[in-house]
């Protein structure tokens, strides 16, 4: 599918969704309510077919938090990125490893090093930092480590 | 010059030519050193872009088995020389100084590289990486660079190879800088 037909397969099945110009692939912000939803619907809708998730990450603006979701069909060869914002005191948003697995270790990343709690999620704990590590995210803009942490 | 150089790879001692053969008297210390520094073989180790440099040095093109440092050996049993070839994180830390206290003694310990020199490029603003390899095992030769090229690498080889044979211990080998060796 072109980006122009995805954009308007989009607006048929959540009008909410606000679309962003500019940038390689189409661009989607959707609300932490309405993702799982959608999300499903990106998965199973036969003209869409997005049966890979290639990217998840974050991103800490300091005022809110923003998931970034990275979308690809192998089978239609199409892109898109979906972007959920988060309240940065108590980012929450449910888990998606139940529509793409690979969700479930990136997910894992995403909690350990920016402290997003994603619902519902088979086993949310520590993916690479060490044990006993709970409670703070090294990639929150305001981390700070008074013994490792060199300052420029 | 040319001379000067072979005189430092040749074997220790002085050959007396007699009739029917020469004798060649030497110190058993000088022997070993000359085994020991010919005989050189690095761990397997490496954690980052350093160690792509560390495969060219071993490969073909650079070929650090031409100066004795043969093969690299893929445990610190086997090993006389661990070359810290990257950033060492603190989650590694731990399993840095287990593999350098596996290592037999004589061994000996090159840091290549920014980050297993200071932290590098990671000094500042990072919560995860040790700031310098030496806070862990002691260091012998640092070799600079970001990766530093094979020639450096090499370079940092055949000092380390120069100390030892001219009959410095350990510790001096860290302390001694290479100019001052004479010979």
């Amino acid at each position: 599918m072109l980006n122009e037909e995805l954009k308007a397969a989009i607006a048929d099945l959540l009008p909410e969704a606000v679309l962003i110009d500019g940038g390689e692939w189409v661009n989607v912000k959707v609300d932490a309510s309405e993702w799982l939803a959608f999300a499903k619907q990106l998965r199973l809708e036969p003209a869409l077919n997005f049966n890979f998730l290639f990217c998840l990450t974050c991103i800490d603006w300091k005022t809110h938090l923003t998931m970034v979701y990275h979308l690809s069909s192998t089978q239609y060869r199409h892109n898109m990125v979906v972007k959920v914002d988060l309240d940065a005191n108590k980012p929450e948003v449910e888990s998606v490893s139940s529509i793409w697995r690979t969700a479930e270790f990136h997910e894992r990343e995403v909690y350990e090093l920016f402290g997003v709690n994603f619902l519902n999620h088979p086993d949310l704990r520590l993916l690479i930092l060490p044990d006993g590590w709970e409670g703070k995210n090294p990639l929150r803009k305001d981390f700070e480590d008074p013994i490792n942490m060199i300052k420029l | 010059m040319i001379e000067e150089k072979t005189k430092s790879i040749a074997f220790p001692g002085q050959v007396h030519e007699l009739p029917g053969g020469g004798v060649m008297l030497s110190k058993l210390d000088d022997v070993i050193n000359w085994a020991r520094s010919n005989s050189l073989w690095p761990l397997t180790f490496a954690t980052s872009c350093c160690g792509i440099e560390y495969m060219s040095v071993a490969g073909a093109k650079y070929d650090f088995s031409r100066f004795g440092f043969e093969v690299a050996r893929a445990t610190p049993r086997q090993a006389d020389v661990i070359i810290i070839a990257g950033t060492i994180v603190n989650k590694m830390a731990p399993v840095l100084k287990r593999l350098y206290d596996q290592m037999a003694d004589p061994k000996y310990v090159i840091a290549m590289g920014a980050c297993a020199i200071s932290g590098g490029p990671f000094f500042y603003n990072t919560y995860s990486v040790v700031k310098g390899a030496d806070h862990i095992i002691p260091v012998d030769v640092y070799v600079a660079g970001c990766p530093p090229r094979p020639e450096a690498l090499i370079h940092a080889l055949l000092s380390l190879q120069h100390k030892i044979k001219s009959g410095l211990t350990r510790e001096q080998i860290r302390t001694t800088p290479i100019e001052q060796i004479t010979h």
